[in-house]
């Protein structure tokens, strides 16, 4: 089926815009109706492995209460869980103290502006979120509270679904967030959070995305705000989507604000994994430390584009962004591209991609000491890992994530 | 150490092997028998270093004739970690840095790969603290560098001293240690020599591969020999380092020219 016609039938399979999102879903439609599908002439789509986003587009949009049916670990005690169940209202969920729904005038202050405000041209994955979520999850942690939350995203068996989130960190709050997305056969999963941060926040923020079944696709986009004196770290991990799509997109809107972004991507047997980051600072002193790793074997392909925008007025900034990548086969493929836009004079910024194998001489050193061939290498790929996983929380280990990751390594 | 009934360990006969297709070892011989401890000096770029690796089986270092026996075994056919299971240990003259691999992980694996071979229980994460944190006081190190990376950010002398502690972990047959002496201060130095001394066995053996004879002053060697061009050309006992340390390398030079002229 041509892909025109697999995106028309996608758009007509929607429900009728209704309820509190109508506007959004309507805007988000009236786009996709004028642009049309991603294409190769889209920069920020060039690499997308557009089949791949034909299957996306052709799972059904539709769910049945009974479709949810999954199995997760037992929480933690100190940190509420909540899962969000696409269709169905998620204002019936148990809150932890400090944390509050958003009432109306809030939802309607602060909703799509923040993704608005990352000006990405032709901005389908977003689009595509708008069109077709049908409720939200909107949330506020108040002044000055300190809290944990989980948040855990599962997708259903032969369903596309959508959702969405958004989040308001009240001044002085501290939060602790855990994002779980996880696959399903033949599934498809677009989510969208935004997260605006008042001054003083501090939110660290662990997003642990797994594939894991046959043919599960996931696009996410992420879209934070901070304001001055906030601090703002994101740790993800992607593995196991056939295809993935990640947009994580951060503005410092008055600089002044630290930024931490740490990200893994790991691929196998015929996986994309993308990510598409951008980092704007809208003032001066604003602080910058990306890393980016991405590990690809078989025959999958890796894509990093690493957009950072220090216009006129963000003068001292300093920024870092590293992109650090193994290719552990012939038949992998890896694309890396960081897209610095400087335009302040009195600045600092560095930027720097590697593209390697695992280094002979570590693993000589471990057989050695009589490890294995085969335990030697997960100790190096789980020492790669390390960097951007040991800063997630302890906890979040129940996932298995580790274990995940390790179990590709093939002797 | 010595004994009339010692059992050779190592035994290495006409050797020859090359690195990147360059021949680098020309006839090497050499037999160490349990309790003794052999020094093998010479210059830089004489064979020395790629001895010790191609023992170990480092993957870059083909064996183009002779052989290694170790306890009467062909060790050429082995993996690097068959040989290092069964008792062969390498002493890094520069300890690798693995970042993000926790040198207490990694020592606790490697023990147990050691354990299992000598069919002794493999053990758990609180029973190798226990046996780690004993080991550590041999080489007086901190047990804060167990928490770290392995060799991540440790100072020259601080490496050596994790090298020195594998070997305590994993109590091998035969030690070769490459230039376990460079880069340490004159208190460093002490503390690695006397735990070499103190992890000499009587059913094991030690090599000692160093420029410098100070090591020697610490470990007393009961063969030393010296290495050129790919072949041990002189063996004899610690007098021969004194003498070397005293007169230099000139008498290697002095030699060769005189084979040359005999040709």
């Amino acid at each position: 089926m041509k892909s025109s016609t697999i995106y028309q039938e996608w758009l007509d399979s929607l429900p009728p815009t209704e309820g509190y999102l109508k506007n959004e879903q309507s805007i988000g439609r009236k786009f996709l109706l004028e642009k049309g599908m991603p294409s190769k002439k889209d920069e920020a789509w060039r690499l997308s492995n557009f089949s791949k986003l034909n299957n996306f587009l052709s799972l059904p949009t539709i769910i049945d209460k009974e479709d949810i049916k999954s199995i997760f670990p037992a929480k933690d005690a100190n940190r509420e869980r909540i899962i969000i169940h696409p269709n169905k209202n998620p204002l019936n969920i148990n809150l932890p103290n400090g944390i509050e729904h958003l009432n109306k005038r809030e939802i309607e202050d602060n909703l799509g502006k923040i993704v608005k405000s990352t000006n990405i041209k032709n901005d389908i994955s977003v689009c595509l979120n708008q069109a077709s979520s049908l409720e939200l999850l909107a949330l506020k942690v108040k002044r000055n509270f300190n809290q944990s939350l989980e948040i855990v995203i599962p997708s259903i068996e032969g369903k596309s679904i959508s959702t969405r989130i958004l989040l308001l960190i009240e001044e002085g709050a501290k939060l602790d967030l855990l994002q779980i997305l996880t696959g399903n056969n033949n599934s498809a999963q677009n989510h969208l959070i935004e997260i605006k941060l008042e001054s003083k926040v501090e939110l660290t923020h662990g997003l642990i995305s797994l594939g894991e079944e046959k043919d599960s696709s996931s696009i996410c986009t992420l879209a934070v705000e901070q304001s001055e004196k906030s601090k703002y770290s994101l740790h993800s991990i992607h593995h196991g989507w056939d295809y993935a799509r990640y947009e994580p997109r951060i503005i410092q809107r008055e600089g002044e604000a630290s930024t931490i972004i740490k990200g893994l991507q790991v691929t196998k047997s015929k996986e994309q994994i993308a990510t598409h980051s951008l980092i704007r600072f809208e003032g001066p002193n604003g602080k910058l430390d990306q890393l980016q790793k991405a590990v690809a074997s078989e025959y999958s392909h890796c894509i990093f584009n690493g957009s950072i925008e220090v216009p006129q007025k963000a003068q001292k900034t300093e920024a870092a962004q590293l992109s650090r990548n193994l290719l552990l086969s012939k038949r992998a493929r890896i694309d890396t591209k960081p897209e610095l836009e400087i335009v302040a004079d009195d600045v600092r910024c560095t930027h720097g991609a590697t593209v390697s194998q695992l280094q002979d001489e570590e693993l000589f050193y471990l057989l050695s000491r009589g490890i294995d061939n085969k335990h030697a290498n997960s100790l190096l790929l789980k020492g790669y890992y390390d960097e951007v996983i040991s800063h997630l929380p302890k906890s979040a280990g129940k996932w298995n994530f580790i274990e995940k990751l390790m179990q590709d390594i093939k002797k | 150490m010595i004994s009339s009934t010692s059992e050779t360990i190592l035994s290495i006969e006409d050797l020859h092997a090359s690195v990147e297709d360059q021949e680098i070892l020309h006839g090497v011989n050499l037999v160490v028998k349990e309790g003794e401890i052999h020094a093998i000096m010479g210059r830089n770029g004489s064979g020395k270093s790629t001895l010790s690796k191609v023992i170990a089986g480092h993957p870059s270092y083909k064996v183009l004739s002779g052989s290694i026996q170790f306890k009467g075994i062909d060790i050429l056919e082995l993996e690097p970690e068959e040989r290092a299971r069964i008792g062969i240990f390498l002493g890094f003259q520069y300890p690798v840095e693995i970042p993000g691999v926790s040198n207490l992980e990694f020592l606790r694996v490697a023990t147990n790969s050691r354990r299992k071979e000598l069919l002794k229980s493999e053990l758990d994460t609180f029973e190798f603290e226990d046996l780690v944190k004993e080991r550590l006081k041999i080489v007086e190190m901190d047990p804060a560098f167990l928490e770290r990376s392995v060799n991540e950010g440790f100072s020259g002398g601080e490496k050596k001293r994790n090298e020195i502690l594998q070997m305590a972990l994993l109590e091998p047959f035969i030690s070769i240690l490459d230039e376990t002496d460079s880069g340490l201060d004159i208190d460093a130095l002490r503390i690695v020599a006397s735990g070499i001394n103190r992890l000499s066995q009587p059913n094991s053996a030690t090599i000692l591969i160093t420029h410098y004879q100070r090591l020697l002053n610490e470990i007393t060697p009961d063969f030393v020999h010296i290495m050129a061009d790919g072949k041990i050309i002189k063996t004899g006992n610690k007098e021969l380092a004194i003498d070397l340390e005293k007169s230099g390398y000139d008498f290697i030079d002095k030699n060769s020219k005189e084979k040359e002229m005999a040709k």
